[in-house]
């Protein structure tokens, strides 16, 4: 393919092929808040990892930071093992893509690719950012001015941009912010692919959970200045270990309740009156308050035999709301003492519960996760 | 049959109904655009138009023999052109001199002052408006009366003289006052504003993060200015340079009051005495329209050089 030598030929031409970045207490403070808490972070060389959270959880300051355009209060950022902390941007071998792209409305868009080989003083710097052009499958277009492409494609610009560079560490502020779904979903397979290729580090700040979970291989979920949990997207999302991430990575169900017996491998939590089991690798808490959670379609909805095994957990209640995607339907359920649950059933041609009916739901212990009993359980579910 | 005829008929009618009415709004519309704009048409016609062309009528009147002082009949005098450029072709030289060193000096202090409030404080709104305020609020007092201040400033008791011979640039001896050196401080300072604002309204409106962005690609802030701030301030910098050099050009206070008459005299000036002092009416007004037509194509040559319409 194609595209594949443009970027064989590209990263041969280049220096470097990523490098770790570390951060270590680092803190960043205005004057009427503190937006980076005490931040300490290591991204291996040539991951895709992403700074997850709200707006305002101190993801974009923790980027500028890196990319040397704000100074941390305190603390020390290094990339590749030098000490980068003081350095200003324009000696940084960073390169960002800015969320409203920036790109320079009088230069060309080959113009504007080239800008950072030109500063660096590199000979070809016209053939190598027609072959980031190129990448980006925007060769046709290196003469244009950047107000005469679409918002996808200025990204696209934005991206070669950065590239071409080959920086040790690639930053993404919400680049894809700005872009229609479908359009979104098309760059991220392909951002992905490119970062697969050329195997630069890349950090990606989002507040999309999706694009984070699609594209990075490690996902740090940050909120109020400091990273709530790190890991596999899958992890994550499997196993949260606040009520904020299991609330902005997905949807969960929480449930308060008191730790009453200790199982060996599980402990059984009493959630108003409910018996409910979770394994004990899978729980924050193991004595005392705790909170059970669960991912919604984790969970069994309706047809139960009523000698069904109660080594389940499971919860009785009334449907609220019940409305059909096609798909799924989705319930609202509600559950006297522990309120209102939420859950689907996949359409397997069964017919579905009517607002008023009385539910059982049920899952296996093993998909029960466990946390901190003193958190709120709404906590992190209206941020976005 | 008959019904279809006339339903024919009528739709017919309704057609050609409908096409009049539309022909008649566009017309309507047309004439409204017409109207609005009468009112500009004829302030220009009136206070523009025909006082250019009475000028130049006047510039080719001639002296009959004998006439009395101002007294002039029309003509078609041509040599009244050749007579003036021969006589003061210098003065011209020396008033697009002065007012190119004024446009360079005001756009040297104009620019970093425009970018200092624009850019290095945005987000400060109270320092910006104090800043602009204080720049702005002397162009509230008379044109004259701040020329004169000038002179004051300049004088051989004023501060700058007195600190310039201390440290030896200025001989003992020296003055600053009645020299070309004042007439264009004066020049400068009058029509900084004219530079500054258009330059500060373009600065004010400049994308930091595209500041950012050359940085984060490796340009220094020096690098960063003049590949980016730079280009992309042109169209302001383009209407500074313009509005401070043509009324520069022209100007006569500056040089009447700061000037010494001889070797600093400026072509409004002569102007100003060929029509009060001198009663040459035709000459005068040969020298306005000459002054008129040399700016008018140094303007040309420098749009069609630097227009902005290249820089986008």
């Amino acid at each position: 393919m194609s595209t594949t030598t443009t970027l064989k030929d590209a990263a041969q031409a280049g220096v470097s092929t990523g490098a770790d970045l570390h951060l270590k207490n680092v803190t960043k403070r205005f004057t009427e808040f503190t937006a980076v808490d005490d931040l300490t972070l290591t991204v291996p060389s040539g991951a895709f990892f992403a700074l997850l959270g709200p707006s305002g959880c101190g993801k974009t300051t923790t980027l500028r930071m890196i990319a040397g355009l704000e100074q941390p209060t305190s603390g020390s950022i290094s990339i590749g093992g030098q000490d980068v902390t003081k350095l200003p941007s324009f000696q940084r071998q960073v390169n960002t893509v800015f969320q409203s792209y920036a790109l320079f409305p009088h230069m060309s868009v080959l113009d504007n690719v080239a800008f950072g080989l030109k500063r660096k003083g590199a000979k070809d710097h016209l053939a190598r950012a027609k072959a980031a052009l190129e990448m980006v499958e925007l060769g046709h277009l290196a003469s244009r001015k950047p107000a005469q492409l679409s918002g996808g494609q200025q990204q696209r610009v934005a991206l070669a941009r950065a590239l071409v560079n080959r920086p040790a560490v690639l930053l993404l502020d919400e680049p894809l912010g700005a872009l229609d779904m479908k359009l979104r979903r098309q760059m991220q397979v392909e951002l992905k692919a490119i970062q697969t290729e050329v195997g630069l580090t890349f950090i990606h700040v989002t507040h999309d959970q999706e694009e984070a979970m699609t594209m990075a291989d490690t996902v740090a979920v940050m909120n109020k200045g400091k990273i709530e949990q790190m890991g596999a997207p899958r992890d994550l999302y499997e196993l949260p270990k606040t009520a904020f991430v299991a609330n902005f990575l997905g949807k969960s169900n929480l449930m308060h309740g008191e730790v009453i017996e200790d199982l060996g491998d599980a402990v059984a939590v009493n959630a108003s009156g409910h018996r409910l089991v979770m394994p004990k690798n899978r729980s924050v808490a193991h004595s005392g308050s705790a909170i059970v959670g669960v991912r919604p379609e984790k969970m069994s909805i309706l047809n139960l035999p009523d000698d069904y095994s109660h080594t389940a957990n499971m919860l009785t209640g009334t449907v609220l709301d019940a409305s059909f995607t096609g798909v799924s339907t989705e319930y609202l359920v509600e559950v006297p003492g522990i309120g209102t649950i939420g859950t689907f059933s996949q359409n397997m041609g069964q017919n579905p519960a009517q607002r008023g009916d009385t539910v059982r739901m049920t899952w296996e212990p093993e998909f029960s996760f466990g946390l901190d009993g003193a958190e709120q359980t709404t906590e992190g579910q209206d941020a976005v | 049959m008959t019904a279809t005829a006339t339903r024919g008929q009528k739709k017919h009618a309704t057609e050609d109904l409908r096409s009049e009415e539309e022909i008649a709004a566009e017309k309507r519309k047309g004439r409204v655009g017409l109207y609005l704009i009468i009112p500009g048409m004829a302030f220009l016609a009136l206070f523009f138009a025909a006082p250019v062309l009475v000028l130049l009528s006047m510039s080719l009147y001639a002296k009959p023999p004998g006439a009395e002082i101002g007294e002039f009949v029309p003509a078609l005098q041509f040599s009244n052109y050749t007579t003036v450029i021969a006589a003061y072709w210098e003065v011209f030289l020396r008033s697009f001199v002065f007012a190119f060193i004024a446009t360079v000096a005001a756009l040297l202090i104009g620019y970093p002052m425009a970018y200092l409030v624009a850019v290095r404080l945005r987000g400060r709104q109270l320092m910006q408006g104090i800043l602009l305020v204080l720049l702005i609020a002397p162009f509230f007092s008379s044109f004259i009366l701040r020329t004169q201040a000038w002179k004051q400033i300049l004088s051989d008791e004023g501060p700058v003289v007195t600190v310039l011979r201390a440290i030896a640039i200025l001989p003992p001896d020296g003055h600053l006052t009645a020299t070309a050196f004042a007439v264009v401080c004066g020049l400068t300072y009058n029509f900084l504003p004219f530079m500054m604002l258009p330059i500060y309204a373009n600065l004010d409106r400049l994308d930091t993060s595209l500041l950012e962005a050359s940085g984060d690609l490796y340009a220094s802030p020096i690098k960063t200015f003049f590949k980016v701030t730079l280009p992309l301030s042109m169209p302001g910098v383009f209407a500074g340079t313009l509005l401070t050099f043509i009324p520069a050009a022209g100007d006569y206070v500056n040089a009447s009051l700061l000037g010494n008459n001889r070797d600093t005299a400026m072509i409004g000036q002569i102007i100003d005495s060929r029509f009060f002092k001198v009663v040459d009416y035709p000459g005068a007004s040969a020298l306005s329209f000459i002054l008129m037509i040399l700016i008018l194509a140094l303007v040309l040559i420098y749009i069609k050089r630097f227009g902005t319409k290249e820089l986008f």
